[in-house]
């Protein structure tokens, strides 16, 4: 019988669950239902019992790593909790979130305990062929090729992608939790905060409902001859505020950056999706001004709906992949919409 | 020497992003359909690293660059003619399968074989640089299994940046979620860094810098030693291009202002 541990982690107030985690919680319970494997919760934090109550219904074993030392996200010590964990356990299958806190650390935890990683894992399911087998989907070569996967080799960790299930609600009764006790090696790094990018204003919102792509052409020259890049800043950076959305770019407007062409100041490489950047997950995207194949169209492959406004019909960003194309000027375009955001956001103020 | 170190890139070869890429099943693990046909680039995020590991070396009299490359001969000496011009490094070849279906762990294994007998490497100086992934296997897994293999657990992902501190210490910023860094303070080397795109441009061809790198590449290349990647119990049930097409309604000749009226009850929904 399979022993499946899910490992989580406190967010950044301490005192709950990251989203991602209670994501791979659900997907534990459902899988450890198919498999009739056992299931423990771990948890790594300074602080756990708070968090820990978001487990209620799970009828799962909790246990804890907790203490100073597992406030930060780092890897001698996020390593040294979770290798007690799993050899508390003796799992033989690991779910955990691919939180930057945990995809840091999970691959060299299963290297100590003699397992074996898959990583960016968008579905686990019973497989259909052999019972009481785990299968696991992912992607290569940068979201272009799709993959079912499965090892014989345990203890097999499975790092899954946040927004690929829906997080468990806690139901039930108070949590219990068994506290493991770590021995940490000595440290030598310390964390020492969190830097937003020098870009004025945030304009990464990972919960954001709409993803807003803007392409090369923003900073093109436009109908009457002229580069309108300052024009483009204050219309994409208005758009952002109105509307709430996350900015994501092409690759050739973020390399302008560093190639003293014009560019828009706010965009940074944690703003590139695509082939050598980020697969976003939003419900809804609007890419404006990009232009390219499919190789950079995967930059909102995990985009539910999607619509583009270009002035070519036949932009390989928009035909086959959005539901709807606008053909039109981006700039005419988005200054409009920001105008009517602006006055439906002052209305429901 | 103060401050100097000796900083070995891992970085392998993937097809050029702009191919189009077909897989196919094979007895083993699966391919790509005319993968040693297709042209080849160094991994664009290892070429960042190697670009900042250049630049970090340029910095710190006494410090050394080596690139470790997993791949075919053939296909490391095409990419190789490239890459020799853009930074100083010493090749260390490893003749092995090309590709993303191979398994992160054997491959971390086989590097840790090779950089532990690099000549004149001191492990205490190492700064193991890579990218924090691949754009084939794509896992983020090579660099923590190979920094774990040789002894070294101060590890960070996602880099962007390092700066390093008179006493040998560095700050290192990771990227972490809501596009934002998480920086940490380090003593010093050996650590691991896995790169994200850094902060430099991708430097100029420089015909002489080509040529010094060159008289290395090609020894290297002839004394590479095969490997072969063991699975791990790791199978494929199916391998498939995403075929998702969708039915892009094209809208010309509507105004700006219904355009805009019809995007914002869209994204009101």
């Amino acid at each position: 019988m399979e022993k499946l541990l899910v490992l989580t982690h406190v967010d950044e107030s301490g005192g709950a669950l990251t989203k991602a985690s209670l994501e791979a919680v659900a997907a534990g319970m459902e899988i450890a239902g198919a498999l009739e494997a056992s299931v423990t919760i771990g948890i790594v934090g300074a602080q756990t019992e708070a968090a820990a109550q978001q487990l209620a219904g799970t009828a799962a074993r909790v246990l804890a790593v907790r203490g100073e030392a597992f406030a930060e996200a780092r890897y001698a010590s996020d390593a040294a909790a979770c290798e007690a964990l799993v050899r508390a356990v003796g799992a033989t299958l690991v779910f955990a979130p691919a939180s930057a806190r945990f995809a840091r650390v999970m691959p060299g935890v299963a290297y100590r305990v003699g397992g074996f990683t898959d990583t960016h894992i968008t579905a686990v399911a019973k497989g259909e062929m052999q019972s009481a087998t785990l299968e696991a989907t992912r992607w290569f070569y940068r979201q272009r090729v799709e993959a079912v996967v499965r090892r014989e080799t345990r203890p097999w960790f499975l790092l899954l992608e946040a927004g690929t299930r829906a997080p468990w609600e806690s139901t039930g009764d108070a949590v219990a939790v068994e506290t493991v006790a770590v021995e940490l090696p000595a440290l030598r790094t310390r964390v020492t905060g969190v830097r937003a990018p020098k870009q004025g204003e945030q304009t990464i919102r990972p919960d954001a409902k709409v993803l807003f792509v803007a392409g090369a052409g923003w900073t093109k020259k436009q109908p009457d001859g002229q580069v309108h890049a300052a024009e483009a800043e204050t219309l994409i950076l208005n758009f952002l505020r109105v509307s709430d959305a996350s900015l994501g770019s092409s690759k050739s407007l973020v390399d302008q950056s560093g190639e003293n062409q014009t560019v828009l100041k706010f965009l940074t490489h944690l703003n590139q999706i695509g082939q050598t950047g980020a697969t976003p997950r939003h419900p809804k995207g609007l890419a404006t001004c990009c232009h390219g194949e499919e190789p950079h169209v995967v930059g909102w492959r995990f985009i539910t709906e999607r619509r583009a406004v270009s002035l070519d019909p036949n932009c390989g960003w928009a035909r086959g992949k959005a539901d709807v194309l606008y053909v039109a000027d981006a700039f005419k375009v988005i200054a409009k919409v920001n105008g009517l955001l602006a006055e439906r956001k002052q209305a429901n103020n | 020497m103060a401050n100097s170190f000796h900083i070995v890139v891992c970085a392998s070869i993937v097809p050029d992003p702009l191919q189009t890429l077909e897989p196919a099943a094979g007895t083993g693990a699966p391919s790509l359909k005319n993968e040693i046909v297709l042209p080849a680039v160094l991994d664009p995020w290892a070429a960042c690293a190697l670009y900042e590991a250049a630049n970090l070396a340029a910095k710190h009299a006494g410090s050394k660059v080596w690139l470790v490359s997993l791949g075919p001969k053939a296909k490391l000496q095409q990419v190789m003619m490239t890459v020799a011009q853009k930074v100083p490094f010493e090749l260390v070849a490893i003749d092995g399968p090309l590709g993303g279906f191979t398994d992160a762990h054997s491959t971390a294994a086989a590097l840790a074989e090779t950089i532990a007998a690099i000549p004149g490497l001191d492990r205490a100086r190492l700064l193991l640089f890579g990218g924090w992934e691949s754009a084939s296997r794509g896992a983020g897994v090579t660099m923590q299994v190979l920094g774990e293999r040789l002894g070294i657990t101060d590890q960070f992902q996602g880099v962007d940046q390092i700066t390093v501190h008179d006493d040998g210490g560095f700050e290192v910023l990771e990227r972490v979620e809501g596009g934002r860094h998480q920086v940490s303070e380090c003593a010093g080397a050996p650590a691991v860094l896995g790169w994200a795109t850094g902060n430099l441009a991708e430097p100029r061809n420089s015909p002489q810098i080509g040529m010094l790198n060159m008289r290395g590449i090609l020894p290297a290349l002839q004394k590479a030693k095969s490997v072969k990647l063991e699975a791990n119990g790791l199978s494929y049930v199916s391998v498939s291009l995403p075929r998702q097409q969708r039915e892009t309604r094209v809208v010309r000749d509507m105004p700006e202002e219904e355009i805009a009226s019809e995007i914002v009850a869209w994204v009101a929904e």
